[in-house]
């Protein structure tokens, strides 16, 4: 242990210092804003889940876990939930798969080639208010769009919005056709960030279009896909704006989710504290999702 | 050795961080508001009366949320200037607030942060509850009592003013109110043999006018209902029109009952039974459209959208009134001017004269006239403006003259979950997601769980 020559010797003593915090230097403006608008709203969100506090109790009162026990035997939080889960499970396998399909074939050299890209990625550009404003009246019973086009082939005219077991298949309609193009973005630029000898090579080999896509490909586009899921289901779970503009969760709770309860919640119900409760719940979901995303990511990279 | 320093280092950011988190978090906790019970109606200022002496002008704050379509910013911005003009001693900046949900959070927001709220503001008439139980709003008896007290409030519409007085305190005056009226087809009517003058009047007339009227290709429709957005406010029509309602006092919902199960019962066979209305639920903002192009041949809808509705229609217009078992019937609707608590004592009594002009009987008829509201008082439709409107649009007077049928609209404590609740029941039956049995008893389950918390 040679502790006293360390001590004497100050000037290597500084030099380490500063090489060590340095690091925490360079993060504190970002640390600040972080602990600023989202740790510490995150506190006190999780503090206010456990106080009641709504229209007939306006000085918070504890309750420990209340909050939390009367959402999870609230038939209609469970629809909520529900909801979600069936938005999730089927809005991000169909749209990632389709803007792989749209970047695989929008990838080849052909005429007006941009004019596609452009076609597809267009619902991209448009704020989803107005997206949902415009698909409003595509579903409008009997002269909206999309019932003019299936009574051509003879089908019935359909009240999409307004049917509970229609409602959601058409919000979830809207959110496939208004994400895909910009995942295809995303898919597109993988595509031609591959090398390009890897191809060549395989073709000398003698494979066809399929299996080159199939095995060479797919697995080099691993981690776009993995990227372009986790912000497809972010998205599912963040979608909102289209439910209040359509059918404000109606009809009954047919299409409300989360996020969209919990902003009826805290807005028009006035209750503080269950809403932080719903909010500690998707946070937690959030969580879970992130952290199996995340060791699931690293382990694929191990592979490659 | 180095390192093991530096990690006690970060270690003790973190406690710091943690700390502050902490710390930060604990006075939401702590914070304990006014009881929202002590309302002393003394509270109101003395200075009711005295107008102050010309200082610096008070600078009212005034919210008002835009409901109907039409230029409603350069309306009410006329208004302010007329008021100023009367007043050089009050300056008023009008704020546009979004809708009327967008207004009551805005001012809930700003009371729980400890902020100033607005000093006057428009807001849904069944907000009188939740506002009084947020301790958001001041009673307006002084002032009312000085202008004249019951020969003042007299000339509103009682069914208006009725949305105005709780714990015998009056807390808003009437301002943009509205009431859902019958629009019918007048020139689809006499191609179908039915006379034009007059639309039906009980439920079994509406059905068999609607069977007529209803073609069989499928082009035109005899009624439709809107049952989206706030499905409980129309559907109350069959309910008031069967001579009862859906509730009895702030605290006490009479989902359950034979009556109410009856009226769903009616509202569900229009499109089931007797299918002369289009199946699922309508949405609220196509029901114009469908009538204005012949989709449909009836519809209820709000009073508000009767200028539009003229303006675009290219056939005679006729206007009635919803109907029930026993005839008509119909809730009220619309927005009342609050004014807030918690402002300063000078701005009390210039806010109060604000209210008083835009309630007053010139401003009303010029309002009503102009948007299609109906005029919250009574005098409105004897001034001469109103007579020259009701001789051009002879339509007009039509909703003022309903307010004789009209009944309460569902103003509860915690309204808009009350409000769903019975809006979810409506909706379940209709799509046939439940029986009306079950769909009303568990809305009146739901509804007297969150009110067995409010005494009175």
């Amino acid at each position: 242990m040679n502790f006293h020559a360390k001590i004497n010797n100050s000037t290597e003593w500084r030099s380490r210092f500063w090489a060590a915090a340095l690091p925490y230097l360079l993060i504190t403006p970002t640390l600040f804003f972080v602990v600023i608008f989202t740790l510490l709203p995150l506190l006190h969100v999780a503090g206010s889940s456990l106080f009641a506090e709504n229209q007939a109790v306006q000085v918070p009162k504890f309750i420990g876990a209340g909050n939390f026990t009367a959402l999870f035997s609230d038939p209609g939080f469970r629809d909520v939930f529900v909801n979600t889960v069936i938005y999730v499970i089927v809005t991000v396998p169909i749209s990632v798969f389709l803007a792989l399909v749209l970047a695989l074939l929008l990838n080849r050299k052909f005429r007006a080639q941009g004019l596609y890209r452009l076609a597809f990625f267009y619902p991209t550009v448009l704020p989803m208010v107005s997206a949902a404003t415009i698909w409003l009246f595509m579903y409008t019973p009997d002269y909206g769009l999309l019932n003019v086009f299936i009574e051509f082939f003879h089908i019935p005219s359909q009240n999409w919005l307004g049917e509970p077991r229609l409602a959601l298949i058409a919000l979830m309609i809207l959110g496939i056709w208004k994400q895909t193009g910009y995942f295809m973005v995303f898919f597109l630029a993988g595509l031609q960030g591959l090398p390009h000898d890897i191809f060549e090579s395989a073709k000398l080999d003698g494979a066809n279009v399929l299996q080159s896509t199939y095995y060479i490909t797919l697995p080099l586009l691993m981690g776009t896909t993995l990227f372009v899921t986790t912000i497809a289901v972010i998205n599912a779970f963040e979608t909102v704006d289209q439910i209040y503009i359509m059918t404000g969760g109606g009809p009954i709770n047919s299409t409300s989710m989360l996020l969209f309860d919990l902003w009826q919640t805290l807005f028009s119900y006035l209750d503080i504290g269950r809403a932080s409760a719903m909010s500690v719940i998707l946070i937690v979901v959030l969580l879970i999702f992130t952290v199996i995303n995340f060791i699931t990511t690293e382990r694929r990279a191990t592979y490659e | 050795m180095q390192e093991k320093r530096f990690s006690t280092l970060s270690i003790l950011i973190i406690l710091v961080l943690l700390f502050g988190a902490l710390s930060g978090c604990a006075p939401a906790v702590t914070t304990a508001p006014t009881q929202p019970t002590a309302i002393p109606a003394t509270e109101a200022p003395a200075a009711a009366s005295a107008p102050t002496a010309t200082s610096a002008p008070v600078e009212l704050t005034f919210y008002y949320p835009v409901a109907v379509a039409g230029p409603i910013t350069q309306i009410i911005d006329g208004y302010i200037t007329q008021f100023e003009a009367a007043n050089p001693d009050i300056k008023v900046n009008a704020v546009l607030s979004g809708g009327y949900g967008d207004t009551l959070t805005k001012i809930q927001t700003t009371i729980k942060g400890g902020g100033t709220p607005p000093d006057v503001a428009v807001l849904l008439s069944t907000d009188l509850y939740s506002l009084v139980d947020a301790n958001a709003i001041m009673p307006l008896d002084d002032y009312v009592k000085a202008a004249g007290g019951d020969t003042f409030t007299s000339d509103f519409f009682p069914a208006y003013l009725a949305n105005s007085n709780y714990q015998s305190h009056i807390w808003s005056l009437p301002f943009q109110r509205s009431i859902p009226v019958l629009y019918y087809n007048k020139d689809m009517f006499k191609a179908a043999g039915l006379d034009d003058n007059k639309g039906p009047t009980n439920y079994a007339e509406m059905v068999t006018d609607a069977q007529k009227l209803t073609k069989p290709d499928g082009s035109t429709w005899g009624i439709e209902i809107s049952s989206d957005g706030i499905p409980y406010w129309l559907f109350q029509c069959f309910v008031i029109g069967g001579g009862s309602n859906v509730f009895t006092a702030p605290n006490k919902v009479t989902f359950d009952t034979p009556e109410v199960a009856q009226a769903l019962q009616d509202f569900t066979d229009l499109p089931n039974k007797y299918k002369v209305m289009p199946p699922g639920i309508l949405l609220w903002a196509n029901m114009p459209n469908d009538f204005v192009n012949g989709k449909a041949a009836m519809i209820w809808h709000s009073s508000g959208s009767l200028t539009n509705i003229l303006k675009q229609a290219k056939f005679n217009v006729g206007v009635s009134y919803p109907v029930g078992e026993k005839g008509y019937g119909a809730p009220t609707g619309g927005g009342n001017l609050y004014m807030l608590k918690g402002i300063p004592a000078d701005h009390q009594a210039a806010a109060w004269k604000f209210i008083q002009f835009m309630t007053s009987v010139d401003t009303q008829a010029d309002w009503s006239i102009n948007t299609g509201y109906v005029a919250s008082r009574q005098s409105s439709y004897n001034t001469q403006a109103m007579k020259d409107h009701i001789a051009k649009v002879p339509q007009a007077a039509v909703a003022a003259a309903g307010l004789q049928y009209a009944g309460p609209e569902l103003a509860t404590h915690d309204n808009a979950q009350i409000q769903k609740f019975l809006g979810d029941a409506v909706q379940a039956a209709l799509t046939g997601k439940s029986t009306i049995a079950d769909a009303l008893k568990a809305a009146q389950q739901q509804a007297d769980q969150v009110l067995s918390q409010f005494s009175q």
